[in-house]
This record gives structure tokens, sequence and C-alpha cells, in this order.
């Protein structure tokens, strides 16, 4: 069974060869594969964008693999991610995150597996924006913190749609981008604190948004906005913000550093602090 | 704040004022020598040098100067085909028309010029994706 497998992978692989280029950068532009995000997906730093990790362009792959480090007062959430992308039509992501409670004591982990597929559109060319759907299976693997404050579930999928759009001559000649992600999900402050709770059994739409100008094209800021549902009745929970600048010396490495904003979580408020994202693509 | 002001200063520094896009990117010897760069650089990418197999390179850069000076608002008039005709049946992709914008990025860094006026610049050809890509 094992081998059929095997030999059939080998004879795709094969096949497949002659099509499509493992390019070692990829064809699309500089900085259109935008960063990873925490939870793995290509995008801003907290919100997936509509675009497609790494720089694989019409009929070839790409892959990127990421860490993440967000230290804020009272905890520090840490991710290690990749992506694996086709065509620029198709991105699959894995995240793993440790949140370090530094004062309550403990920490928190979960899995992420997302998937996203770009519909129609195009973030440089044309007049529409790029349209893109991608779910996020999330799987809580230290639940039992989470369900003592009432969470419900330790798992479940988040489902959004994002559309982006540049403009290359925008406000003082330089090139902006737009970002606007609608998510449906029940996570309490994004998984970490399980799915669902007292307070609100449902998943519910939210709101996530990112804007960003290019000084260059190696250079640009930006901000992200990140709205979140409030399940949870021992401590209430607000949307997330950032401020970053993100550097693009090449295609293959990019860095991204931000002042983040994610308000009160388990009860601690004004959590603040920094962001910083590493990029590696293939 | 004052990281506010000083984006806000990097963002107006480099937009060149009282020069036309035109003279910004050094008037016609300036275009035609960033398409000349453009072009030899197209000619070592394998993955878009197929699409000028038997073509007439010194028209293609002649064409392609013209119609950069004409869409800049320079003192020229584009003699060539519009770019649905010319580029009919090539099957040009989106990795390659990306291959040729990236050619003329580069050759307009190499050239020095403003981000501002590349930017406007690229502005002014985008549109021609629609006409020249398959969809």
């Amino acid at each position: 069974m094992i081998k059929r497998g095997l030999l059939s992978a080998a004879a795709l692989v094969l096949a497949v060869s002659p099509l499509t280029t493992f390019a070692d950068t990829g064809s699309k532009l500089l900085a259109t594969g935008g960063a990873s995000t925490i939870e793995g997906a290509g995008g801003g730093g907290i919100v997936p964008w509509a675009t497609l990790s790494s720089y694989a362009d019409t009929g070839e792959w790409g892959a990127t693999v990421n860490i993440s480090e967000v230290a804020v007062d009272d905890f520090r959430l840490s991710v290690q991610g990749a992506s694996l992308s086709w065509n620029n039509r198709v991105e699959l992501s894995y995240a793993q995150q440790t949140f370090d409670l530094s004062t309550i004591g403990g920490e928190l982990e979960q899995k992420v597996v997302g998937a996203k597929v770009r519909l129609f559109g195009n973030l440089v060319y044309g007049d529409w924006p790029q349209l893109s759907v991608g779910a996020q299976y999330k799987k809580n693997q230290k639940f039992s913190l989470p369900s003592a404050v009432g969470a419900l579930d330790d798992s479940d999928t988040d489902w959004y749609v994002s559309a982006a759009k540049a403009w290359l001559d925008g406000p003082f000649h330089r090139t902006w981008v737009a970002n606007l992600t609608a998510r449906r999900t029940r996570a309490n402050q994004i998984g970490l604190l399980g799915f669902g709770g007292d307070n609100e059994q449902n998943a519910k739409w939210v709101a996530e948004a990112s804007v960003a100008a290019f000084l260059n094209r190696y250079w640009a800021v930006g901000v992200e906005f990140r709205e979140k549902p409030d399940n949870l009745s021992f401590a209430k929970e607000d949307a997330w913000k950032d401020v970053f600048v993100a550097y693009f010396p090449s295609k293959t490495v990019s860095v991204v550093g931000a002042y983040t904003d994610l308000g009160s979580i388990a009860g601690l408020d004004d959590q603040s602090g920094w962001y910083l994202s590493l990029q590696a693509a293939f | 704040m004052r990281v506010l002001s000083i984006v806000f200063l990097l963002l107006l520094s480099p937009v060149v004022v009282g020069q036309s896009l035109y003279q910004q990117l050094g008037e016609k010897e300036g275009i035609s020598s960033i398409v000349e760069e453009m072009l030899y650089r197209v000619g070592g990418d394998e993955r878009i040098v197929h699409h000028y197999d038997g073509v007439d390179i010194v028209r293609v850069h002649k064409l392609i100067t013209e119609q950069v000076c004409d869409v800049v608002g320079g003192p020229c008039d584009y003699s060539g085909d519009t770019m649905k005709v010319s580029h009919e049946g090539m099957g040009v992709t989106h990795a390659d028309f990306n291959a040729l914008v990236e050619h003329l990025i580069i050759a307009m860094e190499k050239h020095n010029i403003p981000v501002s006026a590349q930017n406007q610049l690229l502005a002014k050809l985008a549109p021609m994706y629609g006409d020249i890509a398959e969809k």
C-alpha cells in the first residue's frame, strides 16, 4: 500500500515536473507574497490577506518558513510556521503557537492548519481586487485552563474571505496596499483560550483590515486592525491593533517589526508590546 | 508622534517637484536607455526570452521607447499596433508579464529614477495587462 503510494507520488512528480518550475524565487513581484501571519497564512502580521504566500506565479511552486515573536506586558507568543503555494492559486499553511503566560504562570499551545484559494482578481493589475477564501482548522493542545474559564471546545475552524488591492501610484506617488478580511469564528483569543464560551456559543463574523504604504519597493509601513469575538464571561476580549514596518531586501527573506496593542487578555488590561517576524521564501 | 512625522517626511521627500514625468525619466534619451537595459535583461531571462524568438529586437526597442515616451506625455507618437494585436496568441502569462515589469523596475533603479516617477510610469503601463496577458 505504502509502496504504491510512493510510486504514484513519484509518477505524479515526473508527470508534473516538465509543466511546472520549482522557481528558486518565483515570478511574482517583490513583496507581493506578503509576510507570514501568526496563524501561518500569508498576509500582514495578524490579518490573513487575499494574497498567497511566497512568489509562486503561474505554473510555479513556492514555500515559506517563518518564525514570529510577540512580547506584551504579561504574555509572550511564539510561532513557528510554514506554507506551500502553487500557481498563485492555492496556499496551504501550518503554524504552531506557544503562548507563555509570563505573569499568571504556565503556557497554552495551539496548532493551526490553513488553506486559502484565490478565487479571482489580481493584487496589482486590473480594476478588481484580488479575492480569496480560506479556512483555518485550529486545535488547542492545552485545553485544561481554557476549559476551566468556560471555553466549550478545544478545536474549531475559522472561515474567511479576503479582498486585497494595490495602487501602484497612490497618495504621495507611493504604492499602497489595502486588505479587508471578514472572518467567521468562535475562537477565544484566536483559539489560545479555546472556542465558544458561556457568553456566546456560536460563531460570528468579525472584520479585519490592513493598510500599507511602500516607501520604495523594499520598505513598507502600515497599520492593522482585527476585531475578535467576546465569548467568555471571566474576562473581556478586545480588538487587536498594530503599526508595522516591513522590509523585503530580496525575494528570499523578509522581516516585519511592529508595535502592537492586544487590549485586555485573560483579565490583564492594556497588553501592548513588540512583534517581530522573519520569513524565508523558496 | 515623532515616528509618524519621520514616516511622513520619508513619504514626501523623494517626490521631485517641478519636473514632468517625461523629464524625470530622462526624456527620450533616458527612456531609450531604460528600455535598452530592460530588453538586455529580458534576453538573459529564460522564463520569457522565447516570446522574442524571431523578433526584430531593434524595432521592438524603437517601438517600446516611442510608446513609453508617448504615455508619459513626451513629444512622441507611438506608431506600432495596439497591445491586443501585437500580443495576440503569444500566450503571455501573469508570471511572464511580472517578469517584464521586474526588468523594467530594475532598469529604472539602475538609472536612478526616483521612486515616485517609477510608480507613475508603472501605473500608466499596468492597465495594458488586460490586453497583453492571456485570461
